[in-house]
């Protein structure tokens, strides 16, 4: 009986061991280092693949270019050349199945972003040609007037 | 913006200038709490530990109580932590795949070995009254009382032996458990000092003499928590034998003990002017060095944060209760309120490092200000308002209501040696 | 009765610790082979900024925000572009409204303005996730719940993160946020899946100005990492000691 003193001891013990067991069911298996060290490379491996797999939206223009070559023909030579399809159509996700048609973004808040006047210097801002939004043609969609894939042609 | 896509952090953060997008409050009220409940039991152990370990007679009564309050605050300490967590389930993950470079890793670790010594010493203080009380319900009548029975027996974990011998045995290793307890107290709240000091983004945060200061200030708050506790309870125990009038002898009607309440106010005195005086170089160091952050931050020490930092927490929560304190005439009225004074300074501290520390961008640009959501309209905030941060403060005494059922601090007979 | 009692709780702990340690306990000692792994591996995935190039139009943040399915309308971003506008009395004007996901459309700068002959110069800045050598966010997670993977990108596991913003207080760009539906840590991972791939990041590909591009330093070729290595390159708060790894072209001593 004179060990009692070692009862809170075992308590401890047991309590620690629990942790040790509860380890085996809970942590995933690919827990560990993978990395050079464990302060940057301590984690679960599996997750780096289900980073890989996540899905992707923009498809980019090699993507478009598979099937709508003619439109993306029409771009040459435009000043819009180097604008991606799908900043415009919107991102293409899973078209053309089942999702057929993309969400064409006509909207003069979209063309603003590069062409609305601010009087900067130093930057590309100033050499791109810009309007002031108040004033030129308030009502209407840029693309009333602008072709889009060749902005230096107007329709009438 | 539906219920669950809230940014966390924009229903208190109020932005001023310029500030990164991604900015808020995200350490809100609830990492305040829980620096000042994690001091107040490393302080109320170190309180306990005066008497166990050094010896301090006069300290005595408060040192059975604050033994047992550290335990009702420690659970307390754990609190905050859960309620701030976005993923409160997964609590255990930092005791299954602790990564040890983190600060808050380690918080498992030394928590749970903190917690297992308290627990182990209020065992061996206490464990001849258990043993006692299993003797004494064997024969009484009562599902209330078998009950007690049984949680009595669990507590003597099976150590039935109540010889001088094994009473001996039992003192030495509760002083012993004490002795390490210190160190690991310490240790428990240097590194939530730690957590905040080694953040390097953050200017305010960054610096060695954080763990220190917080290890002073922790110690303060929790002698003043214990002090006061333990005078509203005595002073109540008191009251109410007077009300019950006969059979009671003048001798008995004392009240807080005077000695005792004088000791813990010059322990208390010294760890306040280490804290203030660690407090002060911190703060002069920035100033002189003047690295790139002091712009920003003496706008806001001097400025924005003025009156939480110069007015409340130096002048009204160090100065005055230090003057209240150490001024001659002493009496339990001042000596209340300048624990609760004290009590408030060390809150403030924490409030104005924790959320002092995000009241400036990273980008030295631009503000923030926390607005305390009072009126919970949700779980967020509920958890991270006034009303999370009351529930946090109201636990450890309803804790310690309980435990004191079972485990009598505050009745003198209870340990006689 | 309490002897036998001891003995059996002695051995039971004992049994259950001899069981437990050698499957799980020792998992974390560094091994030999993951640090030939990192050393072998044949990409380390960094970035080039042209601040001289950035026009502030925000179809980067756009695009981020939907490839990487953080909530449109949500105040926090992977990405952002901050707009600096430096007067003549020597003051910075910094914003970045959304993170600058509809782009910089009025000179207005917090309901202020700013007249056109009191600026001495104005520039965009896009700023993401530098991919730190030494990344200070995870060497704070307490779970491991955010690492760096062998090709140099630090990336949050969100079936493990607890939530505790420990991450989000360490990093000194305020790229890391919670994310308002997944409730953890997210940041920009320069779009891992799409990089793995072969793709560009989808704020690359969303560019139309070549002020953002996407470089693999082990690749001697590669015309990017050509450019950092050879070209004057500054990197955001060195004075962490991160090592970031997003070089910026033309940045200026006001960018914060």
């Amino acid at each position: 009986m004179k060990w009692h003193v070692l009862r809170p001891l075992w308590v401890a013990i047991g309590l620690v061991a629990s942790i040790f067991v509860a380890r085996v069911f809970l942590v995933p298996d690919d827990f560990g280092v993978h990395g050079d060290t464990f302060t940057y490379g301590f984690h679960r491996l599996s997750n780096v693949q289900e980073w890989k797999d996540f899905p992707v939206k923009y498809k980019g223009r090699e993507s478009c270019e598979e099937c709508h070559e003619e439109n993306l023909a029409a771009l040459n030579g435009s000043t819009h050349q180097t604008v991606e399809c799908e900043n415009c159509h919107g991102p293409s996700i899973d078209h053309p199945d089942p999702n057929e048609f993309l969400p064409l973004d006509k909207d003069r808040a979209l063309c603003l972003r590069c062409h609305a006047f601010l009087d900067y210097p130093n930057t590309d801002r100033g050499a791109l040609v810009s309007i002031v939004d108040r004033t030129h043609k308030r009502r209407y969609e840029c693309v009333k007037c602008h072709n889009p894939h060749d902005p230096k042609e107007y329709y009438e | 913006m539906s219920e669950e896509l809230i940014v966390h952090g924009i229903e208190w953060t109020v932005k001023e200038l310029f500030v990164y997008p991604n900015e808020y409050i995200y350490w809100s009220i609830q990492i305040v709490m829980y620096p000042y409940m994690t001091g107040l039991v490393a302080g109320a152990f170190v309180l306990s530990s005066l008497y166990h370990v050094f010896g301090q007679k006069q300290l005595k009564e408060i040192a059975q109580f604050s033994l047992v309050f550290s335990l009702a605050l420690l659970p307390v300490a754990a609190l905050p932590l859960l309620l701030h967590l976005q993923q409160p389930t997964r609590a255990m993950e930092p005791l299954l795949t602790p990564h040890f470079t983190s600060a808050i890793a380690a918080f498992g670790i030394v928590f749970t070995a903190y917690a297992l010594i308290v627990l182990s010493e209020i065992w061996f203080v206490y464990r001849e009254y258990f043993v006692a009380q299993a003797h004494v319900l064997k024969g009484e009548p009562g599902l209330a009382n078998a009950m007690s029975r049984i949680v009595y027996r669990v507590l003597t974990i099976g150590a039935y032996d109540v010889s001088e011998e094994a009473l001996r045995v039992d003192k030495k290793a509760a002083t012993i458990l004490a002795a390490i307890g210190i160190p690991v107290a310490c240790f428990l709240h240097g590194y939530a000092g730690f957590i905040f000091g080694s953040v390097k983004a953050n200017a305010l945060w960054m610096s060695p003499l954080m763990p220190v200061i917080f290890i002073m200030s922790a110690v303060v708050s929790g002698i003043a928590l214990c002090m006061l506790t333990y005078i509203i309870i005595m002073e109540w125990q008191a009251f109410r034998r007077r009300r019950k009038g006969s059979g009671v002898e003048a001798s008995e009607i004392k009240g807080a003990e005077k000695e005792t309440i004088n000791q813990a106010t010059r322990y208390l005195l010294g760890f306040l002017i280490a804290a203030i005086s660690l407090e002060m170089l911190d703060l002069i160091f920035r100033g002189y060095t003047a690295m790139k952050s002091w712009d920003i931050l003496r706008s806001v020490m001097y400025g924005k944060d003025f009156v939480n930092i110069f007015v409340l927490q130096y002048t009204l929560g160090n100065l005055v209760p230090f003057v209240l304190l150490i001024l001659p005439g002493r009496t339990l009225k001042r000596t209340v309120l300048a624990l609760l004074l004290v009590l408030f300074g060390v809150f403030m501290m924490r409030w104005n490092v924790v959320i002092g520390g995000q009241a400036f961008s990273l980008s030295f640009s631009g503000y923030m200000h926390y607005e305390i959501p009072i009126i919970p309209h949700s779980l967020e905030t509920f958890k991270e308002g006034l009303f999370g941060a009351l529930t946090v403060i109201a636990t450890p005494f309803v804790l310690f209501w309980i435990i004191n059922k079972f485990v009598p601090s505050l009745r003198r007979d209870a340990h006689k040696s | 009765m309490t002897c036998s009692r001891r003995d059996f709780l002695k051995e039971a702990v004992g049994g259950t610790l001899v069981s437990a340690l050698p499957l799980s306990a020792f998992v974390f000692i560094t091994t030999d082979e993951a640090k030939a792994a990192i050393a072998d591996s044949k990409v380390r995935w960094a970035f080039l900024v042209d601040t001289t190039k950035c026009v502030g139009c925000g179809l980067c943040v756009k695009a981020c925000k939907t490839e990487n399915e953080i909530p449109y309308d949500a105040a926090v971003t992977r990405t952002w572009v901050e707009r600096y506008v430096v007067t003549k009395d020597g003051q910075t004007h910094i914003d970045s409204p959304m993170g600058g996901r509809d782009g910089y459309t009025t000179d207005l700068i917090r309901d202020e303005e700013i007249e056109p002959e009191d600026i001495d110069k104005a520039f965009f800045v896009p700023k993401l996730c530098n991919q730190c050598d030494n990344p200070a966010c995870v060497q704070v997670c307490p779970v491991g719940a955010t690492y760096k993977t062998n090709d140099g990108i630090v990336l949050v596991d969100r079936d493990w993160c607890i939530g505790c913003g420990y991450c989000i207080m360490a990093c000194p760009y305020g790229v890391r946020f919670f994310h308002p539906e997944h409730k953890v840590a997210d940041k920009c991972n320069f779009c891992y899946h799409r990089i793995s791939k072969g793709m560009e990041p989808a704020c690359v590909e969303c560019c139309s100005f070549g002020a953002r591009r996407l470089a693999n330093l082990r690749d001697p070729d590669d015309p990017v990492t050509k450019i950092i290595t050879t070209e004057r390159v500054a990197v955001l708060k060195d004075e962490y000691g991160t090592k970031p790894h997003v070089f910026y072209i033309g940045l200026d001593a006001n960018v914060r």
